[in-house]
């Protein structure tokens, strides 16, 4: 048996130097090794993959309530009377929509149609806002905006003082809210306040998350990590609260159809290919807006979509897509079996053609061609 | 973690038990452990004769692909009709009703080469 380690937990742009390099940990690590994790570097960071197995950590996180440490997650901080006029410049969406207390989803165009990265933009006031980036690309990030931040924007990167505990699920509201005076109910998807949280100020509550199984997001300064991990677990073993690895959060985005930036999308994908236009705005100019509008106008000759297996295998990343001819059309993105339908499931690009829901493809697995169909996203529908 | 001792293997994580001239075949419980839950065997391998490390099927974890090599030579005379609505049973009883082939060995001398228990205990603490 040889083992092949598969997509995210797979350093995805392994350079020859990486080995010489030290991994990075996060401020939760002891503790993520005391349980039992597997721990694998990822994005340069030792990172728990799986605590009690990949399908326990999902379901845990569909009917009830699990605690992802994504504290490898980059956050910077850009201040001053010309921080927005940047961000417009540096994303796709607009900015300008945002009010106090919004976070939006959005993406960082490069020059060539591709994407340098894929992110979130919070407004913290009408000077301040907070970019929450990969963790594989904070320094490509970084200098991406540094060198077309023309206007002295104030910028911070805040990544390694940073923890980001996700805390995902239908009951995660119910443990949270024993934990703060906050009103979470009152955060609408997509929105965030800053608060006391188990004893700890200026907690960022965020009501976001990569699970599509609802919950919040808390941003805090590491030295509380700690403090916060343990408080969450204590409010929560009455919903039997679990610890969920980087596995399932995998599964549980694919599952929704949300891409990930290195497999699903990146410097060479147009964010219009991508299913991306909901985030790509033209009531503004930004990085490549000209060509990325008359892509838009003229529409894309491929498309990611959202595939089912018809036939016995599971798609993985890297696999070729073929037409009823046996013709290579297309690649597959991501894929997995899907732990809450039980089917094999992917994502990919196939010509505009063969987007269409319903349309029949075949995915080579092992030089065999194996029937799928393209399906609607998300695929798993709460 | 658990090495039968009346098992034979390899590097490569399977097990081997052997009944005559009849052996079992499947993946030790190191294996099923590092590969996670497991959610599909593809073993189209019936009736064929393999030689000592080739491939017999692969199996698949939700995250994960491996390829299963031959730990002998023989010809594979049963696939375990379990698994194809019951992959788990690889991770929950490895040795047991996880097996996964049933080869009639063409050359047991090849035994000769595999590792023991312990030797094997060496390679999976490695």
């Amino acid at each position: 048996m040889q083992r092949l380690y598969l997509s995210t937990y797979q350093p995805i742009n392994l350079s020859t130097d990486m080995e010489t390099e030290t991994l990075k940990n996060t401020a939760l690590t002891d503790i993520h090794v005391k349980l039992g994790a597997k721990m694998v570097p990822f994005a340069g960071y030792m990172m728990p993959v799986q605590y009690t197995g990949i399908n326990d950590e999902h379901e845990a996180v569909r009917k009830s309530v699990g605690v992802f440490d994504v504290s490898h997650m980059g956050e910077f901080i850009l201040k001053g009377p010309n921080a927005l006029d940047l961000i417009q410049r540096v994303t796709s969406n607009d900015a300008s929509k945002l009010t106090d207390g919004k976070a939006q989803y959005s993406c960082l165009p490069n020059a060539t149609g591709g994407i340098v990265d894929d992110l979130l933009v919070y407004r913290l006031d009408a000077n301040s806002y907070m970019l929450v980036v990969n963790a594989s690309n904070i320094d490509k990030d970084w200098d991406w905006i540094v060198s077309r931040n023309t206007a002295n924007v104030e910028m911070h990167n805040i990544s390694d003082q940073t923890s980001l505990l996700a805390v995902q699920g239908p009951n995660a509201i119910k443990i949270l809210q024993t934990l703060t005076h906050v009103d979470l109910a009152a955060i609408p998807y997509y929105s965030f306040q800053k608060g006391k949280l188990a004893g700890v100020n200026n907690v960022l509550i965020s009501a976001t998350g990569y699970t599509g199984a609802g919950g919040f997001e808390l941003y805090f300064e590491n030295e509380y990590a700690e403090k916060i991990w343990n408080a969450v677990f204590e409010a929560g073993v009455q919903y039997n609260i679990k610890p969920a690895g980087l596995g399932c959060r995998d599964t549980l985005r694919l599952e929704m159809g949300f891409c990930l930036y290195g497999n699903d999308i990146d410097d060479t994908t147009s964010p219009l290919e991508a299913g991306l236009g909901w985030i790509t705005k033209f009531t503004k100019e930004f990085t490549n807006s000209t060509t990325l509008k008359k892509q838009k106008e003229e529409g894309t000759k491929k498309k990611l979509v959202g595939f089912e297996m018809t036939e016995r295998g599971i798609p993985r990343h890297g696999y070729e897509i073929t037409d009823h001819t046996g013709n290579v059309v297309g690649i597959v993105t991501s894929g997995t079996q899907s732990p809450s339908l039980q089917k094999a499931i992917g994502l990919g690009y196939v010509p505009s053609e063969l987007s269409k829901e319903g349309s029949e493809i075949k995915i080579k697995i092992r030089d065999k061609d194996i029937a799928a169909k393209v399906v609607k996203i998300p695929f798993y529908k709460s | 973690m658990n090495f039968p001792e009346n098992l034979k293997y390899t590097k490569d994580h399977e097990w081997i038990r052997v009944e005559g001239e009849i052996a079992y075949i499947g993946i030790t419980e190191f294996a099923q452990s590092e590969l996670g839950d497991i959610v599909y065997l593809d073993i189209n391998s019936a009736g064929k004769d393999l030689d000592k490390e080739d491939i017999f099927g692969t199996v698949e974890a939700v995250k994960t692909v491996s390829d299963l090599f031959m730990p002998v030579s023989g010809n594979v005379i049963e696939i375990n009709p379990e698994l194809d609505k019951s992959p788990e049973l690889v991770n929950k009883d490895p040795y047991g009703a996880g097996w996964m082939v049933k080869v009639k060995m063409s050359n047991p001398a090849e035994l000769g080469s595999l590792l023991s228990a312990a030797d094997y205990a060496k390679v999976a603490a490695h």
